[in-house]
């Protein structure tokens, strides 16, 4: 269903006028003089931007492990523990089962989202202490998560738990955020639709807002583990 | 809260604003830390490349954008409206206003909850929605802090700096608060009280730190986690943005939020970097339902192909601020805009007008530490000299008595006969005020002058006397045969 436009003639022509302009006369889009963003980490191995990523979780506060497809039930369930189990959060995405993990889910009971159950879904995410969640591209520089949020991979999972658990697939560990961007823009290129909610999450959430002090942990999650994992 | 600051005329806030010894304490130190952050992020960051570089590419992409807003904006709001959501153009503040309160009626809304915006200070939006019987809730941690204690912002990017942490004790006090002065348990209050306000709004307002035309996408730029909450739990999503606040693709907002992470808080990317695009018919539980884009104009197409279009270009970073000097000793509440500091200096007048605001392009010591620290190259001192300028030619109509007296000097000036008595009474009729040489307490326009530093009496020999008499000396000299010449 097509929303409404109000008040845009008007406005657009007042604009338009004082640029000398016709209103919405297509301009060429040009060929940026300037492209620094592609030239950064642009030779930079698959090992060599992993390591990165794990030297720039020190400075976001983020707990970070790497295991391979074998070893990952184990290593979740490590950390589950680590950080206190209780009630555990799941989005709803078949890499879980892909990736060797509905055992660990089922044996902690936790809830997969399911938008079916409507509300229930978003107290079960308020009450729970940890979140899991897959990443679908994770920028090296920063060490940020980003997720391709939808009504199924639901952005309460990474958002209300106090804990947030993210699992990275190390070949989708890219430099920085220029490769995510271009990944979304060729899609839009492609005519797909783009994620709805697209959330880059760097570390856990925090606030320098009183006496420029960082407190760590604000409305989001208080901690943030990441487990790459090498062969998938 | 409107775009003005408290109702102190300009020098008078300054007044104020330099014997608040705390509030100047608390202002440099996080200004230091600020701009140290800053530049290990920007030229201290070696594998970024050239820096400059980055700047470069940001005022080339802001440029076209601006260039070619109307295209922008037109394609923005028709993908807006392709995925569902509704889109409402705003000349005046009013109109902006008006429309937000509309939505929020026909949604029988109650609660309130926004994440942090700029553009919904200047037009005092909470302030319309609360005499609609709604209850407004700012989320971000500093904006929250000043709505606790009726406060109003004193920088863009951290509004409360001015505050310490025992005077946000005591205003969280209102509310209940029993602990300590810990930021960390300060920020755990705030935590406890907003969860539950977050999961039971009506209504969700944002602002917008850049929207992507080609796919009508809104991306806010956050560390709290708030914006999130206040885009994920209501119904209805309002998102309020200044006209220029958008980029063509996807691939330039890569460039914008680089530039602006890194230059305002001196992080590669903040905690979160969210991009929303409606989605109105999906099925999702924890996504808004409606989605409404307030496009604002408020003055800002005043700038449009003018000298002044470039100021536009801002990213909201408050680079500007974090090295100036004026600020460093005044403060932002005393500029009594929202927007203070240098970007505030040249943008307020913009949308408010020279009566209002005419006087703050002279709180500048055009040192040019803005131009160079500014992310998207704005020529801020530039364009603060241009303001002077038009202000006295008279576009801002100056006031009464300084037109009065550069019209004086122009009649004075323009006629050798009373300019040569002009100069020879100055040194007769300034005589009583003369101690030592100088005048150290100077009545009328003499005042501000001599408040901090002393006047040079005039000389009692005017320039011309003295030219035609050194004149005549060296004549003599070089008749001698043994003068330099000038």
């Amino acid at each position: 269903m097509r929303g409404t436009i109000e008040n845009r003639d008007s406005f657009l022509e007042k604009i338009a006028g004082k640029l000398n302009r016709t209103v919405g006369e297509v301009p060429e889009m040009p060929i940026w003089a300037h492209k620094p963003q592609e030239r950064v980490y642009e030779d930079y191995s698959e090992d060599q931007l992993t390591a990165m990523m794990k030297k720039a979780c020190e400075s976001i506060h983020t707990t970070v492990c790497e295991t391979n497809s074998d070893g990952l039930a184990e290593k979740l369930k490590q950390l589950i523990d680590k950080y206190g189990a209780g009630k555990i959060v799941a989005t709803k995405d078949e890499r879980f089962e892909a990736f060797g993990l509905s055992n660990v889910l089922e044996n902690y009971q936790a809830y997969t989202w399911n938008y079916k159950e409507g509300h229930q879904n978003i107290d079960k995410a308020a009450e729970a202490n940890i979140g899991l969640s897959i990443c679908d591209v994770m920028l090296a520089e920063s060490a940020t998560a980003g997720l391709f949020n939808d009504k199924d991979k639901a952005r309460s999972v990474s958002l209300l738990p106090e804990t947030s658990i993210v699992i990275v697939p190390k070949s989708s560990i890219v430099p920085r955020l220029t490769q995510a961007m271009n990944l979304i823009e060729n899609k839009v290129e492609n005519g797909e639709d783009v994620s709805s909610y697209i959330n880059f999450i760097s570390g856990p959430s925090n606030s320098a807002d009183i006496e420029m002090r960082l407190v760590v942990g604000v409305h989001g999650p208080i901690k943030v583990a990441y487990i790459i994992v090498s062969d998938l | 809260m409107p775009m003005k600051v408290g109702n102190r005329p300009f020098f008078e806030g300054v007044d104020k604003a330099i014997h608040d010894s705390f509030m100047v304490n608390a202002v440099s130190s996080a200004q230091d830390g600020l701009r140290g952050r800053k530049l290990s992020a920007t030229i201290g960051d070696k594998a970024l490349g050239d820096w400059e570089e980055w700047r470069s590419a940001g005022e080339e992409i802001r440029a076209h954008t601006l260039n070619n807003l109307d295209y922008y904006l037109k394609q923005l709001s028709d993908n807006f409206a392709a995925r569902g959501g509704h889109v409402f153009f705003a000349e005046t503040a009013e109109e902006a206003r008006d429309y937000v309160k509309k939505v929020c009626k026909e949604k029988n809304a109650k609660h309130v909850v926004k994440a942090k915006s700029m553009v919904t200070e200047e037009i005092s939006l909470n302030e319309a929605l609360e005499e609609e019987g709604c209850e407004v809730l700012e989320t971000d941690l500093a904006e929250f802090i000043l709505q606790v204690d009726h406060d109003q912002p004193s920088h863009i990017v951290v509004p409360s700096v001015h505050k310490n942490r025992q005077q946000i004790r005591d205003a969280f006090k209102k509310l209940g608060y029993e602990g300590s002065d810990d930021p960390k348990e300060l920020a755990g209050f705030a935590r406890k009280t907003l969860r539950s306000k977050f999961l039971n709004a009506d209504v969700g307002i944002t602002g917008c730190n850049f929207a992507v035309a080609d796919t009508g996408s809104i991306c806010l730029v956050t560390n709290e986690g708030n914006a999130n909450m206040v885009t994920s739990f209501p119904e209805t999503q309002i998102t309020v943005m200044g006209m220029e606040r958008l980029v063509p693709t996807w691939k330039e907002l890569d460039v914008v939020v680089s530039l602006l992470c890194r230059s305002s808080v001196g992080q590669r990317l903040t905690t979160y970097v969210t991009d929303i695009t409606p989605k109105a018919d999906q099925d999702a539980v924890d996504s808004p339902k409606d989605y409404h884009l307030v496009i604002v104009d408020a003055g800002r197409s005043n700038a449009l192909g003018t000298d002044f279009q470039s100021a536009l270009h801002c990213i909201r970073c408050a680079a500007c601020i974090n090295v100036c000097p004026v600020y460093r000793h005044i403060g932002g509440h005393a500029y009594g805009s929202i927007y203070p500091g240098p970007i505030g200096a040249v943008l307020s007048p913009i949308l408010g007008g020279y009566e209002e605001y005419g006087k703050l392009p002279y709180a500048s010591s055009l040192c040019a530490a803005c131009s160079e620290a500014c992310p998207v190259k704005i020529p801020l001192h530039k364009l603060l000299i241009r303001h002077r300028e038009k202000y006295v030619e008279g576009g801002g109509h100056p006031p009464v008595m300084e037109r009065a007296a550069m019209k004086g000097f122009s009649i004075g000036a323009s006629s050798p006969m009373i300019f040569r008595a002009g100069t020879k009474m100055a040194p007769i009729i300034l005589k009583p005020l003369v101690h030592d040489g100088s005048i150290p307490k100077g009545p009328g326009p003499m005042k501000p002058w001599t408040h901090g530093r002393d006047l040079p009496a005039p000389s009692k020999e005017n320039f011309r006397d003295w030219f035609k008499k050194h004149k005549q000396q060296s004549a003599t000299i070089q008749a001698k045969g043994t003068g330099e010449s000038l």
